[in-house]
Order: C-alpha cells, then sequence, then structure tokens
C-alpha cells in the first residue's frame, strides 16, 4: 500500500518537478543564460493566478490565464531589462557577461520576491483545486487534482517536445543551441529566436507556478527555493540537456517521497543534495550532460 | 561701484548671521523648557510582509492613538517607532539597537517568533530598555528573567508561554473532544521550532490527564511543503484527532488535509487561522478547523474585546492576528506604567509593569514574579487569560470554548469521521 502510496505521489511531484525545470534548462542550452529569476516568475504566476481567480473573481481557469500570463510578462521583464541589457553592454568584457547574468537575474529574482512579499505578504496561498474530490486507486485515496496536475505537465512537456522537433521555428531554437553563428549566417535573427525561447519559457514557469499553487501552495517566500530546486535538477540531469532534466526531476521527485515516507518528512530534501554533491564529483557534466 | 558691490553682497550675510544667532541661542535653551511636551517613544518590532507581524505593527499604531486622543501620558504624546525585522533574528537585534541608541525610544514591543525575542533578550538586558513580545510563547524566555533576574528582568512575555498554551488545549480538549465527542486518542503534529519543545512537552503530559492517549509525536521541518507522508502515516494510526501545534505552517497543511480528505479532525494551535484571511488564503479548506487563539470576533472576553476588533476591522479591513490583541494591551500597559512612575526610567517601567492589573482585550493581565518559573510571563487561569477556541464553520470563526464565550457548537464537514459514526 505504501509503495503504491510513494509510487503515486512521487509521480505527481516528479513531474511538476520536471515542468518547472525544462524552461529552465531549456533557456540555458538556447541563449546561454542561466536565469535565477526562474523561482520568482513562478511565484509571480501563482500569486497573480491566486489574486486574479479570487479576489477578481474570475474563477479558477480565468485565474489560471492570467497567471500564465504574468508568467510570461515577468520573463519578457527579466529578458529585456535584465538579460538583453547586460548581453549588449560595451562595458562589459564578453567573457564576463555570464556572471554579469547570473548576478543580475538573482538579485532581479530578489526585488521580484520582496515586492510580493510587500503586495501580497509571504504568507502562502492555494488555488482551488482545478478538478475537486478524491479517487481511490487500488486502495489509495488520492486527489484527483493530484493526477490532473501530472497529466496535464506530460501533455505540456509532449507538446514542447512537438513544438522544438516538428516545427521550423522549434528546429531554429534546436539549432541556435548548437551553433548559433552558423545559424546567423544563414539568415536566421538570433534576437528572434531568444524571443521565442522566453515566450515558451514564461509560458512553462507560468504553468508550473499556476499547478504548484493548486497542489501545494505558494508564498512570495518560496521563490529562492523554487530556483534552487531547478537549477538542482537541471545540474543533475546535465546543463542544457532537456531529456536529463526531465530524467533528473524523477530521481529528485523520488528520492524525496521515498525518504518522506520511508525515513522521515524532515529529511526529505537530504538525500539528493548528496547525490548532487555525488554528481559534480564524479560526472560533472550531469547524467545526460554533453559538456 | 566695486565698493558697493562687495557691500551689497555682504549685506545679506550680516543680515543673515544677525538673525541667525539670537535662533541658534534660542534652539540651545529650547530642549529643557519643550522637553515635557516631546512625544514618548516605544519601538516596535514586526514583518510587514507577515499577516502575525503586520498585525503587532498596525495595532500598536491604533494603541498609541487611542492613548493620545485620550490626552497622552502625563501630558506627553505616544509615538510609536516601527521596524520590519522580516522575522530574522539578526534584523531584530539591530532594530532594537538602533531604537535604544538612535531613535532614544523608552520601550520596545516586538515580534512573536520565539527564536527573534530569545535573541532579543540579551540586549534588552544589555541595554537596560524594557522589551515585551506579545506573541512569542517559548517557556524559555520568562526562564532566563527567572534563572538571571538581576540582569534579563526588563523582558517580559506578553503571551501565554507554551505550557499554558498546551495546558489551554488540554482543558479544551477535556471539556468538548472527550466530554461531548468521546474522542480516546490523538497524534501530536508540530512543527519544529523553540516554541513547539515545550508545547510538546507539556502535550505528552496532560493530553493523557485530558482523556485522549498519545498514538504519536511527529515533528516535521518548518520548510515542509508536501505533507502527504504526514498526514498517510497519522491516518495510519487511527486517531480521533489530530492535535496541532503549527505557526510558521498553517495554509499548507490545512489545504493539503482538506484536499486529500484526511478524515480526522483537526484541533490544537494553528496561529495562521486566527487570522481572519485564513479562510481566503485556504480557498475554504479551513473548514472544521480548530485553533487555540487569544480573542476572537465578536466575543466579548472583556468590554475592550470587541470595540477593538471593530476598529481594527474598519481601519484595516481585516481582523487582528492574535499578537494584534496582545500588543494592543501592552502598549496600553506600558503607557500605564510610565504614568504610574511619573517617569521614563527605565527600571521605574519594570517595576510598575510587574504590578500590572490591566483588563486588555484579552482578559485580565498580570505578570509571574521573580518567584515564579515563569517570571514575568502573563498568567494563565480563570478569569485571567486563558485565550478562547475557535472553529472555521462557513467563512467564520466561530467561538466554541470556554463554554460561557462560546457563540457556536462544534460541527464537522462530512469528509470528517468522529467516534460515533466509526
Amino acid at each position: 500500500m505504501t509503495a503504491l502510496q510513494i509510487l503515486i505521489d512521487g509521480f505527481a511531484i516528479s513531474s511538476l518537478y520536471a515542468l518547472a525545470a525544462v524552461g529552465f534548462t531549456l533557456i540555458f542550452g538556447v541563449s546561454g543564460v542561466l536565469n535565477l529569476a526562474h523561482g520568482g516568475i513562478m511565484v509571480v504566476a501563482a500569486l497573480l493566478g491566486w489574486w486574479a481567480a479570487g479576489q477578481l473573481g474570475l474563477g479558477i481557469y480565468g485565474g489560471t490565464l492570467v497567471g500564465i500570463l504574468a508568467g510570461v510578462a515577468t520573463a519578457y521583464l527579466t529578458y529585456f531589462v535584465v538579460v538583453r541589457p547586460i548581453q549588449r553592454s560595451r562595458a562589459i568584457p564578453s567573457e564576463e557577461t555570464a556572471i554579469f547574468v547570473l548576478t543580475g537575474t538573482l538579485l532581479f529574482g530578489i526585488m521580484i520576491q520582496e515586492a510580493l512579499a510587500y503586495l501580497f505578504s509571504d504568507n502562502p496561498v492555494t488555488m482551488r483545486p482545478l478538478i475537486g474530490g478524491v479517487m481511490n486507486i487500488f486502495g489509495v485515496r488520492t486527489p484527483k487534482n493530484e493526477l490532473m496536475i501530472a497529466v496535464i505537465c506530460w501533455i505540456v512537456i509532449g507538446l514542447l517536445w512537438l513544438l522544438v522537433n516538428r516545427t521550423r521555428a522549434g528546429k531554429s531554437m534546436l539549432a541556435a543551441s548548437m551553433n548559433p553563428r552558423g545559424l546567423t549566417l544563414l539568415g536566421f535573427e538570433l534576437s528572434r529566436i531568444y524571443l521565442l525561447v522566453w515566450t515558451i519559457y514564461g509560458t512553462l514557469a507560468g504553468i508550473a507556478g499556476v499547478l504548484l499553487a493548486s497542489f501545494l501552495g505558494v508564498s512570495s517566500a518560496n521563490a529562492g527555493q523554487l530556483t534552487a530546486s531547478a537549477f538542482s535538477i537541471v545540474v543533475m540531469g546535465g546543463l542544457g540537456s532537456v531529456s536529463g532534466s526531465l530524467v533528473a526531476a524523477y530521481v529528485v521527485g523520488y528520492l524525496e517521497t521515498l525518504t518522506a515516507y520511508l525515513i522521515a518528512p524532515t529529511l526529505r530534501p537530504i538525500p539528493a543534495l548528496i547525490l548532487l554533491v555525488l554528481i559534480v564529483y564524479l560526472r560533472p557534466q550531469g547524467l545526460l550532460g554533453r559538456r | 561701484m566695486t565698493e558697493l558691490k562687495r557691500k551689497l553682497k555682504t549685506l545679506p550675510r550680516r543680515a543673515i548671521m544677525a538673525s541667525l544667532v539670537p535662533l541658534a541661542v534660542v534652539a540651545l535653551l529650547l530642549p529643557s523648557s519643550v522637553q515635557a511636551a516631546d512625544p514618548i517613544k516605544i519601538g516596535v518590532i514586526g514583518e510587514a510582509s507577515a499577516v502575525a507581524g503586520a498585525s503587532i505593527t498596525k495595532a500598536a499604531q491604533m494603541a498609541a492613538d487611542d492613548i493620545n486622543a485620550h490626552g497622552g501620558v502625563n501630558g506627553r504624546q505616544i509615538q510609536v517607532v516601527i521596524y520590519d525585522d522580516h522575522s530574522s533574528a539578526a534584523d531584530a537585534v539591530r532594530a532594537f539597537q538602533r531604537a535604544v541608541s538612535e531613535d532614544k525610544v523608552v520601550a520596545v514591543v516586538g515580534s512573536y517568533i520565539s527564536e527573534v525575542a530569545l535573541a532579543i533578550e540579551p540586549w534588552a538586558g544589555r541595554l537596560k530598555m524594557p522589551y515585551i513580545t506579545p506573541g512569542a510563547a517559548s517557556n524559555d524566555i520568562s526562564k532566563g528573567v527567572h534563572d538571571d533576574y538581576a540582569h534579563l528582568k526588563y523582558t517580559f512575555d506578553g503571551w501565554l508561554t507554551s505550557a499554558f498554551i498546551a495546558q489551554s488545549i488540554c482543558d479544551f480538549d477535556a471539556d468538548t473532544l472527550v466530554k461531548d465527542l468521546h474522542m480516546k486518542s490523538t497524534v501530536v503534529m508540530s512543527e519544529d521550532a523553540a516554541w513547539t519543545t515545550p508545547l510538546d512537552a507539556r502535550f505528552l503530559e496532560c493530553l493523557p490527564k485530558a482523556g485522549l492517549k498519545v498514538l504519536d509525536h511527529i515533528r516535521f521541518n518548518p520548510d515542509t511543503t508536501d505533507f502527504t507522508p504526514i498526514f498517510n502515516k497519522i491516518e495510519g494510526e487511527h486517531p480521533d484527532v489530530i492535535t496541532t501545534g503549527i505557526s510558521h505552517v498553517g495554509v499548507q497543511p490545512t489545504v493539503q488535509w482538506h484536499d486529500q480528505h484526511v478524515p480526522i479532525p483537526m484541533a490544537g494551535q494553528s496561529s495562521q487561522a486566527t487570522t481572519s484571511t485564513f479562510w481566503k488564503d485556504t480557498n475554504g479548506a479551513a473548514l472544521g478547523v480548530i485553533t487555540a487563539t487569544a480573542a476572537a470576533p465578536g466575543v466579548a472576553l472583556t468590554p475592550t474585546t470587541i470595540p477593538f476588533t471593530l476598529a481594527y476591522q474598519k481601519r484595516f479591513g481585516a481582523s487582528p492576528a492574535y499578537c494584534g490583541y496582545s500588543t494592543y494591551d501592552e502598549i496600553h500597559i506600558i503607557a500605564d506604567a510610565i504614568k504610574r512612575a511619573g517617569s521614563t526610567d527605565p527600571d521605574k517601567i519594570v517595576a510598575e509593569m510587574e504590578k500590572a492589573n490591566y483588563v486588555g482585550t484579552i482578559g485580565r493581565i498580570q505578570f509571574y514574579g521573580p518567584d515564579s518559573q515563569f517570571t514575568h510571563a502573563i498568567k494563565y487561569g480563570p478569569g485571567l487569560v486563558t485565550g478562547v477556541d475557535i472553529q472555521w464553520q462557513n467563512g467564520k470563526q466561530v467561538t466554541v470554548w470556554p463554554h460561557q464565550y462560546a457563540n457556536g457548537k462544534l460541527t464537522f464537514p462530512a469528509t470528517l469521521k468522529l467516534p460515533a459514526a466509526k
């Protein structure tokens, strides 16, 4: 019984981790940006979604839409206000751009978090479940919402796969991650590809934020933790590798769930962090990383 | 011509100097002559972005406004100086030092978090500054005063200590859950924090006496976001009720308890559930949750409870958290102490606060003396402060205990199984 419970709970949380991490790794793969405002963007989506659903009275679906749009808007803001000016700045030597982007997005993330704490307090909020009620799976009482969230995560990840592998825009994005210079020589405009990737990223982070608010609840104080968790998953899977991130999300999700059920809920994040340290030592390129 | 220009240039300067000198002389003489009308400053430390922390600063401002509207203290106005500590002990200590050395306050009210209050306590001693926490509950705060009274007597615990919170919950359990609902067993579920160590110790002692066998005692990290494994474990043990000790967390366990249809009622201390926004924050998942608190909307513990609650709601749009009530009372207690002492000397204020016998919004407030192990903590008991137990019913906090203040009866949603129905 416990085994099945672990299987179900682990699957739901891992799927959500996967969705949250996949955008983070995509943006690194395509544009080389490590966006440390990631958790902040997810929390913006979650809190604005909650606010629109409840306070504005738009209901759960209206709220979800507002949340996702807020995610995209904040992603654009991050790109246009923080990332692009740093990348284009002549005052910053090109070999230091990455570290400036890292610092810039980190600071921007903190600003987002503080602004949200000011506007919404740091009390956690939860969105109403997309579907209420529970169902019995071989004796394990599971909220329908939990299963629904896992399904939505996989549908979104599936759509992303189709977009990247089956459309012209997706293929040019893939090409940009391999050889941006070659792509420019072929007449593609890199800035348009970057804009596309930030749009996709904002949508993914927005959906993940709203689903998180509906599954476990979110507060402005979670922003740092969410960035750290996505970052660990992405490092474990191999920076820039989408499939690596998916595998790592499941490794982390199940390790955490196993620990919480079989050892103690208090120790939940510890084994995954130990594994991360081991991977950094023994296989620094990550599980499926190429570099 | 140049001579004239020079004169014209220097004239205004001379004129300015001429007018400034007497002004400066007056300014030098002024402080002693107008000091009587200077405001009395009280420092208030709370985290603005936390519901409980914001209640502290808002209630303090209301208390000061009320006192000033009634003529102030010995002819002087009360001015609150507000600091945001982000619920961090280091920030709170810096705010405390700044309040004393730069802003020249005469007393400080601050923080509902035991770890933060324990960090301020030695500084209150070193800087000889009366300090009262309106919400921190750890027994160690008053124990510190008892053990080193000469140095630490400046600290007061203006909220029930954890031991008394646990006792109050056990008294509620015995009166209602055991007597009326025939419950026999419980699992204690507490967050790992300074205030819950003594809380749990007293729970394990008083719950069996109240008639509830403790089947398990679970402590979890306050950073926990997924409570499924915890509820799963508890459910496997089949208790009649979950006894909670939660304050840093609240919304998330409540929503997950509701969404997962955990069939066991929750009662105990759930500090976030004491605020009126809790229903909205949990989308109504709070239905059926029981928590101990200071006072509740619409319940006249004393003649000032309802007027204060209404005025607070009118001004800020929500009812105060538990530490809002106590902060409001404690600003009055400090003001009274200054009035009686006729001075802002810290030792005199402390001496007068020890004699406090103030009927505030949460009851009659008196402090235990140096002989008690709870030195300077507020006294618990009938006729003093007992707290009340509320249950969330259809978006409202209904007071269910003590019986003389109850304005409703316990009811539970259909998903919860009560002993008779099992």
